[in-house]
């Protein structure tokens, strides 16, 4: 069997689905695949909103695309490439209109535009929602024009190689989760659309999903990461569960408190600011409290929000509400929720840019999953939703005039490469001559990735993480025979997976030790200040057999000098 | 420590003849969830175990199963919730099992597509958002909430018998755009869901609105729905009669 579209993208989420119908409204032969159906991407768990300078709340009169930019750049402690932000900031009232006009039920004002929130490091209440399920209701809306428009979908498919040829993509390899079976799709594009690699991480809020295999699927193709030492924590994941708790929260008024009942932000920023400080900064300092001997069972703070009321909970709030009740058996109009910073959000990427190009021809990517890099050491919440939909459709639109204006003409016997290695790579899984389980190695790698590069970093910690991922990536190699089954084939999947999380964490060991700064949400004990004159600069990874290479890049600054970031 | 064992439902058509129970026990934790624990099968006790999940925080719909005699999803429920020493746990049972606790979905989301499940907007359309109020905004609460986890599907006998039916998920989908006031296909709507496979085959036994993970209520759209579809049709009728 064999396939072709002119474009395939991979990933069923807001990016993917934005991208392939942009190529669709271009006029391209498109399909997406996704190893999920599109509707249990994790776009759907985002809760608190999507960002957009729309001037609706009457203290955003003045709030207009360049403060969005500046906002955004210094959330980013100015590692974000300025052009791409302005880009990002200067499309997003068209992505908000766009998905109000396709049904997204946003949440309204009495004269019936659209309603806007607080969010952290917005000067300007500018974040749009949908109660708090933002991303659930911008999911289903994208996914209903996917249906409206007759998007072809290969569901619960997954990739699992390109296939390259002379520095060209000409398609990859699926694996059809349902058959079991490998199957070569040729194409003059690839956009991969596939989320971030959360997983890596034990405490993180992301779906079982996110493994970021796709990102490393690039990476082995010889395209670069980027930013990629550069991970969020989000300040508030529920205790034991690391569920996500909106920054909507914060943004309606909620507290960080710690175990004496104090707003302990005043210790950390203005008191202006206080909790509506960006993510890494707010991170920072719960981790600091818990330190300090201030935490919970030295663990956790409280989110509190009893003082918001039940009406005003219930009114903007119930997804919160409802995953309280359900997962910790705790009413937050009642009692202060137990929460701990928890891994969020993967800054970096694949290295792509402002039209989700890379430096491999005919292979693009977007949202999460890529580094343009728009978010630079830390992105403010509400820019990833509109991210996806702003970058989605530029790299759909880019792809389908690439397809048109200079066909890369395809190569069967790249994509037979590829399977034959898969193949290879497969049998040796089933035949398996060790005794090894890999869930318990990325068990344990998922333990090490927060212990050793999470919140706080040090030379040390960092040196030692990578030491012992060294052992794990041995382990690795020594695997029990996986399951040979052809259906739903989980071990297979996973076993597959392992390989590609050991790869982007022995990626971010060797970026986090490299720069030797605290910026935004990398921050080193060892190295507590920002260093513009060596480190304000990208570092790209490039795959290796003998490990990562690393250089570097400028960053692209037009309008706004690096300054102090201050809160 | 504490013990907990499940009993799931196994069944590969590739080399089994009929379906199966497989008992599995292992360390129960604190607040540990049904979903939980089938990650502690896969992973440590048994690799061949398949089943769908993606979330675990209820808002992507692919773990709906039967779990102790309820449709329910395996990651909000907690075992101890449960009150039973044993979580005997079944995949989605009117739809086509394809491997263990995965069940096919085509008809579902079939029957979904079959309304046009998507906003037939008003024109023109302006240049800026449409303008909502509150109140109409109001209408969509609940509605746009379904996450199409299958549960009131699986649980509906009409659904179970006719696979043409549409379905609970779509009615409620349907009342959905009828609501919005940036949706203009209300007339051709009600024609559709008034159709033969449609809400008036619905026998008003509210299994839907019982086992609904996120407390929807597919029976009251349903309702809804069949009211103003006989106005409707009505409103036509008296307009003939007082024409004639």
């Amino acid at each position: 069997m064999s396939i072709h579209h002119d474009i395939v993208v991979v990933g069923g989420g807001l990016a993917g689905l934005r991208a392939a119908l942009q190529a669709k409204f271009a006029g391209a032969d498109v399909a997406i695949i996704t190893k999920v159906h599109p509707l249990r991407s994790h776009s759907g768990a985002a809760e608190g909103g999507i960002n957009s300078p729309l001037a609706n709340n009457p203290d955003a009169k003045d709030d207009n695309p360049e403060a969005h930019a500046y906002d955004t750049v210094k959330g980013a402690d100015f590692l974000a490439d300025q052009d791409a932000v302005d880009i990002l900031c200067s499309d997003a009232p068209e992505m908000i209109y766009e998905t109000d006009h396709w049904g997204c039920p946003y949440s309204r004002y009495g004269n019936g535009k659209i309603a806007q929130r607080y969010f952290g490091g917005g000067r300007y209440p500018r974040t749009c929602y949908a109660a708090d399920k933002t991303g659930h209701y911008l999911l289903h809306t994208l996914y209903e024009q996917a249906l409206k428009h007759q998007l072809k979908i290969y569901e619960e498919w997954m990739c699992l190689a390109l296939a390259v040829e002379n520095n060209a993509c000409k398609g990859l390899i699926a694996y059809d989760i349902r058959t079991g079976t490998l199957v070569p799709i040729s194409a003059q594009a690839v956009i991969m659309g596939t989320g971030g690699h959360g997983r890596i991480y034990r405490n993180t809020t992301n779906a079982h999903i996110n493994t970021g295999l796709a990102m490393s699927i690039a990476y082995w193709a010889g395209v670069p990461l980027k930013d990629i030492e550069f991970v969020q924590f989000h300040p508030t994941s529920l205790a034991r569960t690391n569920i996500l708790l909106t920054e909507g929260c914060r943004g309606e008024g909620a507290y960080l408190i710690n175990k004496d009942g104090e707003r302990f932000m005043k210790r950390y920023v203005s008191e202006k600011v206080m909790e509506l400080a960006p993510r890494d900064i707010v991170s920072r300092s719960i981790m600091t409290e818990i330190e300090q001997g201030r935490g919970i069972d030295n663990a956790y703070v409280y989110l509190d929000m009893r003082h918001l009321g039940e009406k005003k909970i219930d009114e903007r709030l119930p997804g919160t509400k409802e995953l309280c009740l359900e997962f910790i058996n705790l009413d937050p109009v009642k009692d202060p929720i137990p929460i701990q910073p928890g891994q969020h959000y993967t800054m970096g990427g694949i290295d792509t840019n402002a039209w989700g190009e890379t430096k491999l021809a005919g292979f693009l990517a977007a949202g999460e999953c890529a580094c343009i890099s728009v978010h630079g050491g830390n992105r403010l919440g509400g820019n990833a939703l509109l991210e996806t939909l702003v970058f989605g459709k530029r790299a759909g639109q880019r792809a389908a005039e690439l397809v048109k204006q200079k066909p890369n003409s395809p190569s069967p016997k790249a994509l037979d490469q590829a399977l034959k290695n898969l193949q290879a790579k497969q049998e040796e899984l089933f035949k398996g001559k060790g005794s090894e389980n890999h869930f318990d190695i990325k068990n344990r790698l998922a333990q090490l990735m927060v212990e050793k590069a999470g919140v706080f970093r040090t030379e040390k910690d960092l040196t030692e993480g990578k030491a012992k991922l060294q052992e794990l990536k041995q382990r690795a190699k020594n695997l029990a025979p996986v399951t040979q089954e052809k259906r739903f084939n989980f071990d297979y999947i996973f076993s597959m997976e392992l390989q590609g999380n050991l790869e982007i964490s022995e990626a971010i060991f060797t970026a986090a030790l490299e720069r030797k700064e605290s910026r935004a949400a990398h921050f080193r004990k060892d190295f507590p200040e920002r260093d513009d004159l060596n480190w304000l600069k990208h570092i790209l990874v490039n795959w290796s057999s003998e490990g990562p290479k690393l250089w570097s890049e400028p960053v692209k600054i037009i309008r706004y000098q690096p300054e102090e970031r201050k809160y | 420590m504490k013990e907990i064992t499940y009993k799931v439902h196994r069944f590969n058509p590739e080399k089994d003849s009929k379906p199966y129970f497989q008992t599995y026990t292992f360390p129960l934790k604190p607040a540990m969830t049904v979903l939980e624990g089938l990650y502690y099968i896969l992973e440590y006790l048994d690799h061949t175990l398949s089943f769908r999940s993606s979330c675990r925080m209820a808002v992507c719909g692919s773990c709906a199963m039967h779990i102790n005699g309820k449709y329910r999803l395996a990651c909000n429920t907690q075992i101890t919730s449960l009150k039973s020493k044993t979580v005997v746990v079944q995949a989605l049972l009117h739809l086509p099992n394809l491997k263990d606790l995965v069940v096919d979905h085509t008809g579902f989301f079939e029957n979904l597509i079959a309304l046009k499940p998507w906003l037939l907007a008003k024109e023109p359309v302006p240049e800026k958002e449409y303008l909502q109020s509150p109140k109409e905004r109001k209408k969509l609460d609940v509605v746009t909430e379904c996450i199409m986890c299958q549960a009131c599907y699986a649980s509906c006998p009409v659904a179970g018998t006719d696979s043409k039916y549409f379905g609970p998920h779509a009615f409620l989908k349907a009342l959905r755009f009828v609501n919005d006031s940036r949706d203009n296909a209300t007339k051709e709507r009600l024609h559709q869901v008034a159709g033969e496979t449609g809400v008036f085959r619905c026998h008003t036994i509210f299994n839907c609105q019982d086992v609904c993970p996120k407390h929807l209520d597919p029976a009251g759209a349903i309702a809804k729905l069949k009211l103003a579809a006989t106005l409707e049709k009505l409103k036509g009728k008296l307009k003939t009669q007082a024409s004639a």
